[in-house]
């Protein structure tokens, strides 16, 4: 890391174990009240150091992340990793996009490609892909550091001080594709990885290792789930994802109980013992810089989870 | 070579309803699948018996050209042409035009959707999307394999997160069928392991010069 301008980057770079959370705007809508409410009470957990705020994910519609994360961030006090998918702008309309999120005090940002537009509600709109995310880093660290864009035209004004993310995939196969994928993103300017959601963690563990060469700080994306549905929907529906299946048995067996008070127990017993192991786990590698958590609507884990791994 | 698929007979008929006579107009050219004098004679003959059963009779010719992409070869279609009113083309997109400007008191109609530009595995076999004409190619880099066309992002610095088991994340509708192609990325990353050069493929790619591929291009 060149630079640290986050108080994300500057955790990490004091070698700090960091929590981020992950708030998503809802579909088509101009609702953004109760996304704040969720900052606030990530914030409130006291150690969420930042939230993601997700950028048209899978495609849908959902209010500018740029807005979101200025709006959020401004509201709630919690710092924002603004996600930007280069599915929808082209390079000209991105660095619109990195000027404005430095005049809004934004210091982190995620690069993404981001899922194929098709995929989404407005499947017959025009996909960008000007540029891929490691371009997109390219971009951002050039303005950040050159004071360039990528023509080589000069930025106005005080440079945009931004750290850089990018996205990393454990259950890429094989996993060399992902890591020769990690060291060309290295090689642009990235400052740390949050990775796609895993489950197994030996995954983890073992991603960790293959990429600890490239010495970019890692946070290790984690979703305990509610139900077993949502277990289920992981491993069947997102990209790369799988669930082990003892894990799924588990929440199988959880399904059955039919008092609700007592799945919830349940569930929320197994998810804080399951993911407490887990982060103590990947925190042994030293190049996991902390544990992204993507538990949207379900805050009753978040504290325990954190306070069982600092222990 | 051009890839089109013909379209719906309502669509060509409708497009062509208030002619009286009307020339169908085959390519013997890089169009797949074939759309000569065989194909040309066939659509005639269908339209021509829509049209009566229609009550509104339109009397259908057929020929063909080399290639309609050239000003010069469908010149001498004048003859042919005669009293029509109409014509139909059977080419790609090119052809059509050429035909509107070569001729350009007679109005000359699609029949084709023009597709893309791809190959076939056998004659007359399903055919795939090889090459988007970007104007700058990498296939030196990307062992033969273009990630401009058959990534369906268009990624220099691929895969993404969605490419799974080696396919990609996008389903295609494939006459009916849904189907993920082959990520390109991934074959690239075998194909280079393969070469012994997955240097080329760890390679950082900057973004593409899109002025390459601003059209209308001219040579």
């Amino acid at each position: 890391m060149q630079e640290a301008f986050s108080e994300l980057a500057k955790k990490i770079k004091a070698g700090e174990f960091v929590y981020t959370g992950e708030l998503e705007p809802h579909n088509l809508s101009t609702e953004i009240g109760d996304v704040v409410d969720w900052a606030k009470t990530l914030k409130s957990i006291g150690r969420i150091t930042a939230a993601n705020v997700t950028d048209n994910p899978q495609s849908f519609s959902a209010m500018s992340s740029l807005a979101a994360s200025f709006i959020i961030q401004r509201d709630s006090g919690l710092e924002m990793v603004y996600q930007l998918r280069t599915a929808d702008k082209n390079r000209l309309a991105l660095a619109s996009d990195i000027l404005a999120a430095a005049a809004f005090g934004l210091k982190n940002i995620l690069a993404l490609t981001g899922d194929h537009t098709h995929m989404g509600n407005t499947p017959d709109a025009k996909p960008v892909f000007d540029l891929d995310s490691a371009q997109l880093v390219d971009l951002i660290h050039h303005m950040v550091y050159e004071g360039t864009d990528l023509s080589g035209n000069e930025v106005q004004g005080p440079r945009p001080e931004i750290n850089i993310g990018v996205a990393g995939n454990p259950n890429q196969e094989p996993l060399e594709i992902e890591v020769l994928k990690m060291e060309r993103k290295a090689e642009v300017g990235a400052d740390f990885i949050q990775t796609q959601v895993v489950f197994d963690v030996d995954i983890a563990l073992t991603y960790l290792e293959s990429i600890e060469h490239i010495g970019i700080p890692t946070f290790i994306g984690i979703f305990p789930p509610r139900s077993y549905g949502q277990a289920e929907f992981f491993d069947k529906f997102v990209s790369g994802v799988t669930v082990p299946p003892e894990f799924l048995k588990t929440f199988k067996e959880f399904k059955a109980i039919s008092d609700k008070a007592e799945r919830k127990k349940k569930i929320d017993e197994f998810n804080i013992d399951y993911f407490v192991n887990f982060v103590k786990e990947i925190r042994k590698k030293k190049n996991c810089a902390g544990c992204h958590i993507m538990a949207v609507g379900y805050p009753d884990v978040i504290a325990p989870i954190i306070e069982g791994a600092e222990k | 070579m051009i890839i089109t698929k013909e379209k719906p007979l309502e669509e060509i008929y409708a497009s062509i309803a208030d002619c009286k006579k009307v020339l169908f107009v085959g390519c013997d050219g890089c169009t797949q699948p074939p759309r000569g004098l065989k194909e040309a004679e066939t659509l005639a003959k269908l339209v021509e018996m829509k049209s009566k059963m229609e009550g509104k009779p339109i009397e259908c010719r057929f020929t063909t050209v080399v290639k309609q992409c050239c000003d010069e070869s469908v010149g001498n279609l004048r003859v042919q042409i005669g009293d029509c009113d109409g014509m139909v083309s059977l080419a790609c997109g090119v052809g059509v035009q050429i035909l509107n400007k070569v001729y350009p008191e007679i109005w000359t109609r699609p029949a084709q959707n023009t597709m893309f530009i791809g190959s076939e595995e056998i004659r007359q076999g399903p055919m795939y999307e090889m090459c988007l004409a970007c104007g700058d190619c990498i296939l030196e880099e990307t062992g033969g394999i273009c990630p401009v066309t058959r990534c369906a992002k268009g990624l220099l610095n691929g895969p993404c997160g969605g490419c799974v088991e080696g396919k990609c994340e996008l389903p295609m509708e494939v006459n009916g069928e849904m189907v993920k192609n082959d990520c390109a990325w991934y074959l690239i990353y075998h194909r280079a392991k393969e070469l012994n050069r997955l240097d080329l493929f760890r390679k950082y790619r900057p973004p593409k010069k899109r002025a390459l591929a601003m059209n209308p291009r001219r040579l």
